[in-house]
């Protein structure tokens, strides 16, 4: 009885602060002065048509370098802490056969997903997307071979290789910033190239590419574990 | 009244909602796996009302194409920043929930229970 007058108490607190919020809330009509900057400059400074890209990649590129660590310690957590035990690896468990439908639909639409993943990541300085949603988008993809193909297993070393590779890439073009360019991540090492086509955007495409590929792999890894564990009695 | 029936503000007044109730799943539930739900949808409405505060009346999607006059960029553009800011938070949350599955089934294999009242170890 006091537990759940307590987390009343809570719930309307929160509510209290949030309204308080809700109400002094007025849409503004000009941008702040930052957001102006980038919103008028980006396309001359960084050269991406996206400029949600250029705040992602160059503007804010340590956060999203950051940000990248963060998924590789989650997904090295998860590994981790769902490693196989020894009696539960090689354990043979008896499953029902896969759909007609869905295998069927696996491999014709495996591919597409991928080659849709690989569009994304690389479009990601023009259009709507970017390496982030590439890689899901990718990760995707792998749990429909999961689905389609439960027996199947993935070799985690080619996947940390890829990971840890388009990882140390990153790194590595951050810091010839600091020698070919302005600063740490600065995106001028390569020429900028001619607006809106898919080689502008100095090293944005590459860094997206390598991304892309890092995010999948890690996405991949972690649905790897979990699905590991089903092995368990 | 007319002033809160724009679209920010209903985007903003959905996403509190969310939150609102993620926050009552994560105090009430009694199931692991559905107090990781909670979670995810606090973390929905967190990213939501982030975005609404980033709209601005009658602009579009800061991408520039033809469709686009580039030397009027500031007054066509809604603010990137918050939307670059929710990428971020999405991709960090897509972490934690993996994160804390994880541990459901760490925390499963040892005691074969989901229900949280038979992880007692750290109640006085």
């Amino acid at each position: 009885m006091i537990k759940n007058g307590l987390i009343f108490l809570v719930l309307v607190g929160f509510t209290v602060i949030l309204s308080g919020l809700l109400i002094n809330f007025h849409g503004s009509e000009q941008l702040n002065p930052l957001a102006g900057h980038y919103v008028q400059n980006g396309a001359s400074e960084v050269g991406a048509a996206n400029l949600v890209t250029a705040v992602v990649v160059t503007y804010r590129g340590f956060d999203t370098l950051g940000e990248v660590t963060i998924l590789f310690i989650t997904a090295a957590i998860v590994g981790f802490f769902l490693k196989a035990r020894k009696e539960d690896e090689n354990r043979e468990r008896s499953l029902r056969k896969t759909s007609e439908i869905l295998s069927t639909a696996s491999t014709l639409l495996v591919p597409t997903i991928f080659m849709l993943g690989v569009y994304i990541f690389m479009n990601g300085h023009l259009t709507p997307g970017g390496g982030f949603q590439g890689g899901a988008v990718i990760a995707t993809g792998m749990v429909m071979i999961i689905m389609s193909r439960p027996e199947v297993k993935f070799d985690h070393g080619i996947i940390a290789w890829i990971e840890s590779t388009s990882g140390v890439g990153y790194v590595i073009i951050g810091v010839l910033g600091i020698f070919l360019a302005a600063g740490f991540l600065d995106n001028h090492v390569l020429p900028i190239g001619k607006f809106g086509t898919i080689l502008s955007a100095g090293v944005i495409p590459l860094i997206y590419v390598l991304i892309g590929l890092k995010v999948g792999s890690e996405l991949t890894n972690i649905i790897g574990s979990l699905k590991e564990t089903q092995n368990e009695l | 009244m007319t002033q809160y029936l724009t679209l920010e503000f209903t985007a903003m007044v959905t996403g509190f909602a969310l939150m609102i109730i993620g926050l009552w799943g994560l105090l009430t539930r009694k199931n692991l796996i559905k107090i990781v739900i909670g979670f995810a949808i606090f973390d929905t409405g967190l990213n939501i009302s982030i975005i609404s505060m980033s709209y601005l009346k009658n602009r579009t999607a800061p991408i520039i194409d033809k469709s686009i006059d580039a030397s009027n960029t500031i007054n066509l553009f809604v603010d990137p920043i918050p939307q670059a800011l929710v990428l971020t938070s999405i991709v960090i949350g897509v972490g934690v929930t993996a994160l804390m599955l994880a541990y459901v089934l760490r925390m499963f294999r040892e005691k074969k229970s989901l229900d949280i009242n038979s992880y007692t170890d750290l109640k006085w």
